[in-house]
């Protein structure tokens, strides 16, 4: 099976996709392809509120499938700019459009942008 | 410990589910999506291969009295072809095991069906008894060569109907017959660990590929599809809602006592039950459903007014009913349905109430 990894993304080792805007302002972060498969059925999002900083590497929520709990974990350094609110209630978009409109936050970037994977490692690191 | 593997093993490697470990067991899990499983088994028609439950063999002079010394249900209700389920117990009446005793229609004694890994240790638990106790009976393990599969579904009488030789609409609920499938001689009880209708199919080991090649037109399931169906269905699991080691529990804290018949004359057991009903216990099995966002899993702490009452021993979303659902003990003054109580999820407390555990009958008539 291949999992989707689009080229304008770049990749946390525990599997959150992390897009920079070419404007600068906040980047969007979500789960990947990959890592929304190994779930299944997400029914459940606990994710942090708009303000709270965030450091990378460390816990910032938890998505649940029907058969597991799995911890995310913050890409990057920065502030929650923005919650993407649509996947409380239709948890399922996070499993259908892990790379569109199941983003889950978007984060005012501090750091830690430059020690992520490019589309090419990530892949091979999944494989 | 090498893990045992369903004679069915190679063929589901070809449908590449997802495999688990379960009882000492590598069994499919999850075959086209734990959603579109349970929905086949609560809308139409869904089949299991539970190859991995135990199936022991009673039989012989004793046979009766041994099975009704050693399960709570009075086994002498049972007439050819009748099943009932029950529970197994030591001397404390702590559950050690659940369990489905059947009647065979056609031949005597009894065949009973622990749980996945728990075969040798009923088998044992019966020959010492019978030895103990000076009981003239025979006792086989069969579960390594018997194949088992659960056919479960509105549709699943007419599936099966159109697949065995003999007819099967005449079958009632917790009774059993003999008929072939596919040429190979089954035992097709009317029986089931889902909600739904449904038959659960003895084979040999042997024959266990011609006759699941049978049901092809059938979506197959996993045990993460039967997970949630027996939660919605308030059905407990061995090892998880109780346990002898982890959960120890009598069948009257687990609200079992249907299943138990304290009149009966002296089974294992007893006497403690006798002593527990007559004083109450101090906790009581309940349900839930959280009335915030969340899901309720094993190990969750259950409070009420500050302090923890008790904890969640299953749960999950339940797709029938779009509701967080969960079973779990609390102490006895709170199991009242209605009670307001709070499910600690990651050290947050969600608001939850007591509903009863039999999910969809409590939940959808409201």
């Amino acid at each position: 099976m291949s999992f989707k990894i689009p080229n304008n993304k770049k990749y946390a080792e525990s599997h959150e996709w992390v897009e920079q805007p070419d404007d600068g302002g906040p980047s969007r972060v979500g789960i990947t392809d990959f890592a929304q498969d190994e779930l299944g059925d997400i029914v459940f999002a606990e994710l942090p509120s708009e303000g709270d900083a965030l450091t990378q590497g460390e816990e910032m929520g938890v998505v649940e499938s029907i058969k597991a709990v799995s911890d995310i974990y913050s890409p990057v350094t920065g502030v929650v700019a923005q919650i993407n609110e649509s996947v409380f209630d239709e948890p399922e978009l996070i499993n259908d459009v892990p790379y569109g409109d199941g983003w889950l936050l978007a984060i005012e970037v501090e750091s830690g942008a430059d020690n992520l994977l490019s589309p090419e490692e990530y892949k091979e690191q999944i494989q | 410990m090498s893990l045992r593997k369903p004679p069915l093993y190679k063929i589901h490697s070809d449908a590449d589910p997802e495999f688990t470990d379960f009882g000492g067991w590598i069994m499919p899990i999850e075959f086209d999506g734990i959603r579109n499983e349970h929905s086949a088994v609560r809308n139409s028609v869904g089949i299991f291969d539970v190859s991995h439950m135990g199936e022991i063999k009673v039989s012989g002079m004793d046979a009766t009295e041994l099975m009704n010394r050693l399960t709570t249900n009075d086994v002498r209700e049972l007439g050819p072809g009748g099943a009932q389920y029950s529970c197994i117990l030591d001397d404390e009446g702590i559950i050690i095991d659940d369990t489905v005793v059947y009647r065979y229609p056609e031949s005597d004694g009894y065949l009973f069906v622990p749980n996945a890994g728990h075969d040798e240790e009923m088998a044992n638990h019966w020959s010492e008894c019978a030895h103990n106790m000076g009981l003239s009976v025979s006792i086989e393990n069969v579960t390594q060569d018997t194949g088992l599969f659960a056919v479960q579904g509105p549709e699943a009488m007419d599936t099966v109907e159109d697949a065995a030789a003999n007819k099967l609409s005449d079958l009632s609920r917790f009774e059993a017959k003999q008929s072939e499938i596919a040429g190979i001689n089954c035992l097709i009880a009317r029986t089931g660990y889902t909600g739904e209708d449904g038959v659960e199919i003895f084979c040999p080991a042997s024959g266990s590929e011609s006759v699941w090649s049978e049901f092809q037109s059938v979506q197959p399931c996993g045990l993460g599809a039967r997970d949630i169906l027996r939660m919605e269905a308030g059905l407990l699991l061995s090892s998880q809602d109780f346990d002898p080691e982890t959960e120890a529990r009598t069948p009257i804290e687990a609200k079992l006592q249907f299943f138990v018949d304290l009149s009966k004359p002296d089974f294992v057991g007893q006497e403690s039950l006798k002593t527990q009903q007559a004083d109450g216990t101090e906790q009581k099995l309940i349900g839930l459903v959280l009335n915030e966002r969340g899901i309720p899993r094993n190990g969750y702490e259950i409070h009420s007014e500050g302090g923890k009452i008790g904890h969640v021993t299953s749960g999950t979303l339940s797709p029938t009913l779009s509701e967080p659902i969960g079973i779990g003990y609390v102490d006895t003054k709170f199991s009242e349905t209605g009670t307001e109580v709070e499910v600690l999820i990651r050290d947050r407390p969600v608001d939850a109430t007591v509903v009863g555990h039999r999910f969809l009958d409590s939940l959808s008539k409201e």
